[in-house]
């Protein structure tokens, strides 16, 4: 029984750090399109684990996690563009921003639960981005606005140089498997996934549910916000595109394609789709298709995802 | 102008936005109340219905009367069809599981939005309305020998809006019988109390699911067809509809008839009033927020008694 | 001493009285038994105690504490172990995490204490072997057992059973007298049940329950005599 709770915890920290230098790696050898494609994935993988850590492991879907995406992206970059923040601050706006969108949201939206849940989170979402088209104004709506150059430093460091990019990116992607391994690893983590298999039972060996799924929230929210403050930061644009509906779409799609619950499906997940989309962009605009038939042969016939199947089939142990 | 025509206009406004809001949500509403689930999709019925009516009445190509006739016999029951078939494609092999069922009509949404975008094109068409007689609207005022009625200028409607609402009345009337009169409507209520006990009793679930779910985009699709005449069809059109049937089925109390009349009515008409006041925007914020607080704090709806 | 006391404890229903006005004593170290016809009120009423069904008025104290507003989480902490009549392990989850769900909120951050304390529970119930397994691949008995080493694993002050044994063989009814038979001393059990024969061989004491009201408390050979608990069973057969 040692067994279970002890010697997976090295195989699984293992397998993780190893992924985390194969994508250093990567660097070396990749031409500079992918290389700039898995920069752009690494951190919208950041975004799918934080939507993981709330539909994966607590078994909460919300249809609104562009909010929190949105609230990172624009705490950074209207910061930066209307009150002059160089980045570091910008970037604690930005999570700041993250953080105090989720608790509210969390606060309010626990009151409901599932089909509720999905469409209160969708309406608020729906609300903030109608809010970032409303103030034109400073967010420049759907057309949104590039933030320059010489604000994207951070501690002396060029972001918009392509491998300084690759590296900040690949730096925060380490963060979130960190700090994802170290939450499901957690009694935190586990309570969290007792709630997905039964709320009540949870309840009933002495465990406070909504205080756990509220931090919960507020943990995704946060990781959410990191990703949308780190995208508007390393790629130098913000707009209300990413806060609409399609954005919080996406990280449903990417963790049900890699696998939710598991801590590598949300990139999986999120390599694959770019890349699918990617190619059929070439040879279509209508590429959103794909994504409409991912989703339906998802939940059809792998409701596991890729990562999700692997574990079911050989890895047990997969966190 | 004076604030008084302004009113009439928004009031008038509003009523033909109630009155395609409230078929589009009775779909949505019917379908929700007989197989518990949230069909994301529905916009998409609206809009392919709307797209069809062009397809339709230019494939016709007579006089505009008889070109609309054709589209609103056919392009409904096609819609329908096309819904029972994803019924039992999809959704029957998901077991209409709630969640995953709303990950699924999501991607079907993309699926139906994508490919009217590869086949119909990014263009938004009009259809040529049967009739479309302008109808001014007198207005009264004071003047020194009394009142008076007089035209004030941009107040009026069409007669086609006055018909889209009557159509609206009736069809809505039509479904009431449906549901309270006929034994299509008893096994529809008897599947909805308890579909296990509906089984026992011989009512092919399966078959009534499909038709609800039919008969539930093709309210839709109808709605796609009376809007046609006075708004283009776009392959985007079904977004919009899609809010504002949530709303109304959210705050009318899911599956209520009644209560998703009285609905549509309040946000048809406060949909118009407010956008003739405020930027169409801001409306929808207040709209959007309006019914998270609804689900929230009253998640029965404003006049149902059960709620999700 | 008194662990558990109700007073006046009522829940309706809509109309239905399912519990009503209902006074309560179970002295600290009892093994007591709640026993009446179906429809009588019990789990009804002891999802008051825990906390899982709000009370509609009346009052429940624990440990000389009130807990009538105390919500279930903390009742539980505060020494009660709940077990559900309808099995609810975690089916998806490893035996061993079962248990050991049910205890870290104690351990912590202590992985041995942790690893050790849900081998004793698993052990004391007798599905040790099983650790690794998911809890919804085993039998319907072991995952009752694995139920009650949940609650053990607690290490509660009160633990309540809803009708442990229904479903059970015979044998495994036999092992579970003589497991509630080795408890009794270590904590106080209430125990809801249906099987007359266990309750006899397990009870200190006995109430019944019917119509929602306490129809008689005693001891196991008071209540075999009493003629109203008698007319109750008969009438309901």
């Amino acid at each position: 029984m040692s067994m279970f709770l002890g010697s997976n915890l090295r195989k699984s920290w293992t397998l993780h750090i190893g992924v985390i230098i194969l994508l250093f790696a990567l660097q070396f050898i990749l031409p500079a399109y992918h290389h700039g494609n898995l920069a752009r994935i690494m951190v919208l993988a950041c975004y799918a684990m934080g939507y993981n850590i709330l539909f994966g492991y607590t078994g909460l879907l919300s249809l609104g996690h562009a909010l929190f995406f949105a609230a990172g992206m624009y705490g950074m970059s209207l910061t930066v563009q209307h009150l002059g923040w160089s980045a570091g601050p910008a970037l604690l706006a930005g999570l700041a921003a993250g953080f105090a969108v989720a608790l509210a949201i969390g606060l309010l939206a626990l009151r409901t639960a599932g089909v509720a849940f999905m469409i209160v989170t969708l309406m608020f979402a729906q609300a903030g981005y109608l809010a970032a088209l409303y103030f034109g104004e400073y967010t420049r709506g759907d057309e949104g606005f590039v933030i320059q150059q010489s604000f994207r430093q951070l501690a002396g460091v060029n972001l918009a140089d392509p491998t300084n990019r690759y590296f900040a990116a690949l730096a925060l992607f380490a963060i979130c498997v960190v700090v994802s391994l170290r939450v499901v690893q957690a009694g935190f983590g586990r309570v969290l996934v007792a709630i997905r298999e039964n709320e009540e039972r949870t309840r009933m060996l002495g465990y406070d549910i909504h205080r756990h799924k509220l931090a919960a929230v507020v943990l995704s929210g946060t990781m959410s916000a990191a990703a949308g403050a780190a995208y508007g930061l390393l790629f130098g644009y913000a707009g209300a595109t990413f806060a609409s509906v399609q954005y919080s779409i996406f990280p449903l799609l990417w963790v049900l394609l890699g696998g939710a619950g598991t801590i590598l499906g949300p990139f999986v997940g999120t390599l694959f789709m770019f890349y699918l989309i990617d190619l059929s962009s070439e040879l279509t605009t209508a590429y959103m298709l794909i994504a409409g038939f991912a989703l339906v042969m998802l939940t059809l016939f792998a409701p596991q995802g890729l990562v999700g199947e692997l574990r079911r089939r050989a890895l047990r142990w997969l966190p | 102008m004076e604030l008084g025509p302004y009113l009439i206009l928004g009031l008038l406004e509003g009523l033909v936005t109630a009155a395609v809001l409230s078929l589009m949500a009775l779909g949505l509403s019917l379908v929700f109340g007989v197989m518990r689930v949230v069909n994301v999709a529905h916009g998409e019925f609206f809009m392919v219905g709307a797209v069809l009516a062009w397809i339709i009445a230019n494939a016709v190509d007579s006089h505009p009367a008889v070109n609309f006739l054709a589209a609103l016999l056919l392009a409904p029951p096609a819609t329908a069809l096309l819904a029972a078939i994803a019924d039992r494609l999809v959704l029957k092999r998901v077991a209409y599981d709630p969640e995953r069922t709303i990950v699924a009509t999501i991607g079907l949404l993309y699926i139906i939005q994508q490919v009217t975008l590869m086949t119909y094109g990014p263009d938004a068409r009009p259809v040529e309305a049967p009739f479309n007689h302008r109808l001014s609207i007198p207005f009264v005022e004071w003047t020194e020998s009394g009142m008076a009625l007089y035209w004030p200028w941009g107040l009026g409607t069409t007669s086609y809006k006055l018909a889209v609402i009557g159509a609206a009345v009736l069809l809505l009337g039509a479904i009431w019988l449906l549901m309270t009169r006929t034994r299509i409507g008893l096994v529809m209520r008897a599947t909805q109390l308890d579909s296990e006990m509906a089984r026992a009793f011989a009512v092919p679930v399966d078959r009534v699911y499909a038709a609800v779910f039919g008969l539930g985009a093709g309210l839709a699709a109808l709605a796609g067809v009376l809007i046609v005449p006075i708004q283009q069809a776009h392959y985007l059109m079904g977004h919009d509809p899609l809010l504002l049937s949530f709303i109304v089925v959210i705050i009318g109390g899911l599956g209520s008839l009644p209560g998703t009349v009285v609905a549509a009515l309040l946000i048809g008409i406060s949909d118009g009033m407010i956008s003739v006041f405020f930027t169409p925007t801001l409306a929808k914020i207040i709209a959007t927020l309006g019914v998270a607080f609804v689900l929230i704090f009253r998640p029965q709806g404003l006049f149902g008694r059960k709620g999700l | 001493m008194t662990l558990l006391s109700t007073r006046g404890l009522s829940r309706n229903f809509g109309g239905l009285k399912a519990v009503d006005n209902v006074d309560f004593d179970l002295p600290a170290g009892e093994v007591r038994a709640l026993i009446g016809p179906n429809g009588a009120g019990k789990t009804t009423f002891v999802g008051m105690l825990s906390g899982r069904i709000p009370a509609s008025a009346g009052t429940v104290s624990f440990d000389g504490r009130d807990v009538t507003m105390m919500p279930a989480h903390r009742r539980i902490r505060a020494g009660m172990a709940y077990t559900f009549q309808i099995t609810s392990v975690f089916s998806r989850l490893p035996v061993a995490e079962n248990v050991a769900l049910a205890l870290r909120w104690r351990t912590g951050d202590d992985l041995a204490a942790t690893d050790r304390q849900v081998a004793e529970a698993l052990d004391r119930v007798g599905i040790a072997d099983r650790a690794d397994q998911l809890a919804g691949d085993l039998s319907y008995g072991h995952q009752r057992l694995l139920e009650i080493a949940m609650g053990l694993s607690q290490q509660p002050r009160l633990l309540i059973l809803d009708e442990p044994t229904q479903g059970l063989a015979d044998s495994e009814i036999v092992d579970f007298v003589a497991l509630i038979r080795g408890l009794a001393g270590d904590m106080t059990i209430l125990l809801i049940e249906h099987n007359i024969n266990v309750v006899m061989q397990t009870a200190d004491a006995i109430t019944v329950l019917n119509f929602g009201s306490v129809l008689a408390s005693g001891t196991p050979s008071e209540i075999r005599n009493n003629a109203a608990v008698q007319a109750a069973y008969l009438g309901t057969g």
